[in-house]
């Protein structure tokens, strides 16, 4: 029986939905992270509002990064160790758009959790309301990248043993220009001024990581499953 | 051809700061030609081998 | 000439065309590297405001033009490795990186000995230092991956995306440093910027530049000979001619 492409597609969404939602701890995990590692900060810089405020979108941001690292090891590995990732190559339909469906579930199960609990780490460091609006709106929009570029950076070691520090060593330069306007575009409204140039910037890589990277992730899978 | 040798060392008091940005450009470029050098000599060896005593080493 | 390049294309004809470069490469290399140094440190005037200091920009700027061209040239063999499947592509990939990153090292230390009479500190986290630091990383984590593969073939393969992804983002990432480091730039800081510089000036950068280039080809063609000779160490050709190789 022939599928069409969106029949696979949808079938592999279905298929990865309902494999996250049985290993709870391959989304929880990064979760308890992010807010673990977020409120480390506090404790070693000093409760001091105005300090907290002013580090807010760093360290949200930056750990926000980290635990979205912590989580790529899901998107490729169990599927690549039991062969289903190999039979995925295998089918008719094209490779990176199947490809871009697990990336979709993994960013719907790690980065949109993390952009929703955003807001409580925003009270705890004491940031004002227009800054926590924008943390969120940054990170609805930056956390598909970093999922779509860690997509990459997992693909490429899927096949090493002990890949997890390489992967860190490859993607961290990559995730660098989504922090630096992720957080900065934060900082601009804390100071009440208009971060929309911000925005766009994150918008344009976006798309980028978009159109591009399901096309070098099933590239690197296709030479990581050999 | 205006500078004295004094001049040329002292870098008008920044000798410290040139002399060791062209001291790491030599060491950096030597390295890079040593390098590879040193990695032909024991590859050419490993070839060698079999060929000298006819027992595997 | 297609027809010429095509027969590079062969690992044997390839380290032989390379072995009869190397001579003439390394010695152009040599008279270069010391025409340039000379005129840049004795010959060119010195400095209105920056006095002597400046003359590590003859250092400091192709190194820094070469840590970018190498990464071009290794993502583009990458590319053609990937879309030719040719070994030789695989082996000149391979050997731009440890070149690439000691420039980039190169680039950066020297960046830090000339900020430090300029601006006081040995570290300013302005857009283009910062942009070389990240691009160093870049350089560790392909060299990084070559070393965590075993296959050489798929390690190759793999690092080639990694540097294709990486060419992509080099301008994403200079871009966004240096917005980042507007944004937060402080007045203490003085934006040095290199002014249109002045002939008797500029002449010995380029011959620098031209003989960095020349060096980063002679170490490539070194380089590349050795992973040839290492990777078709059992064929005939080089166990035939091990005494002339």
């Amino acid at each position: 029986m022939r599928h069409s492409t969106s029949q696979a597609f949808l079938m592999v969404l279905r298929r990865d939905l309902t494999l996250a939602a049985r290993n709870k701890s391959e989304w929880l995990n990064p979760l308890l992270f992010f807010i673990l590692a977020a409120i480390l900060f506090p404790l070693g810089i000093g409760p001091d509002p105005g300090t907290l405020q002013r580090i807010a979108p760093g360290i949200i941001w930056v750990t926000a990064l980290l635990a979205a690292l912590l989580s790529l090891d899901s998107i490729f590995r169990a599927d690549y160790e039991d062969g289903s990732l190999e039979q995925l190559l295998l089918t008719p339909q094209p490779f990176a758009m199947l490809v871009f469906a697990k990336v979709l579930i993994h960013w719907f199960v790690t980065g949109l959790p993390l952009m929703l609990l955003s807001p409580l780490l925003a009270v705890s460091f004491h940031l004002p309301g227009d800054a926590t609006i924008t943390l969120l709106f940054t990170l609805l929009l930056g956390t598909p990248v970093l999922s779509l570029v860690g997509a990459i950076g997992s693909a490429l070691t899927v096949a090493l043993k002990r890949g997890g520090m390489l992967l860190s060593l490859l993607i961290l330069p990559l995730y660098i220009p989504v922090l630096i306007f992720g957080a900065g575009a934060v900082d601009i409204a804390a100071g009440g001024m208009d971060a929309s140039g911000h925005f766009l910037l994150i918008g344009a890589l976006l798309v980028l990581s978009l159109t591009l990277a399901p096309l070098a992730t099933a590239a690197a899978l296709r030479i990581s499953i050999g | 051809m205006s500078m004295s040798l004094h001049d040329f060392l002292y870098m008008d008091g920044y000798y410290f700061y040139v002399w060791s940005s062209y001291g790491l450009a030599v060491v950096i470029l030597v390295w890079n030609v040593l390098s590879p050098m040193r990695q032909k000599r024991s590859l050419l060896r490993r070839l060698g081998k079999p060929k000298r005593r006819g027992r595997n080493s | 000439m297609y027809k010429s390049i095509v027969k590079l294309a062969s690992t044997r004809n390839f380290y032989q065309f390379a072995g009869k470069l190397l001579p003439w490469l390394g010695w152009s290399t040599l008279i270069l590297l010391l025409i340039g140094s000379y005129w840049g440190l004795v010959i060119a005037p010195t400095d209105y405001q920056q006095k002597d200091s400046y003359r590590i920009i003859y250092i400091h700027v192709p190194a820094a033009w070469m840590s970018l061209f190498i990464y071009m040239v290794m993502a583009g063999s990458g590319a053609a490795a990937l879309i030719w499947k040719t070994k030789v592509s695989e082996i000149i990939a391979n050997s731009c990186a440890p070149i690439g990153a000691s420039f980039t090292f190169l680039a950066l230390v020297t960046g830090s000995l000339w900020g430090k009479p300029m601006w006081g500190t040995w570290w300013e986290w302005d857009a283009r230092l910062t942009s070389e630091l990240i691009l160093l990383f870049l350089y560790l984590g392909y060299m990084a991956l070559q070393a965590a593969i075993e296959d050489r073939r798929t390690a190759a393969r793999a690092s080639a995306i990694l540097a294709i992804v990486g060419v992509v983002n080099i301008p994403i990432i200079h871009y966004s440093v240096e917005w980042w480091f507007t944004l937060h730039q402080g007045p203490t800081v003085s934006k040095f910027s290199a002014p249109s510089m002045d002939k008797s000036m500029l002449y010995p950068l380029l011959v620098m530049a031209i003989a960095f280039k020349l060096f980063f080809l002679t170490a490539l063609l070194q380089r590349s000979r050795n992973e040839i000779l290492d990777r078709e160490s059992t064929s005939t050709w080089v166990l035939e001619s091990r005494d002339s190789l």
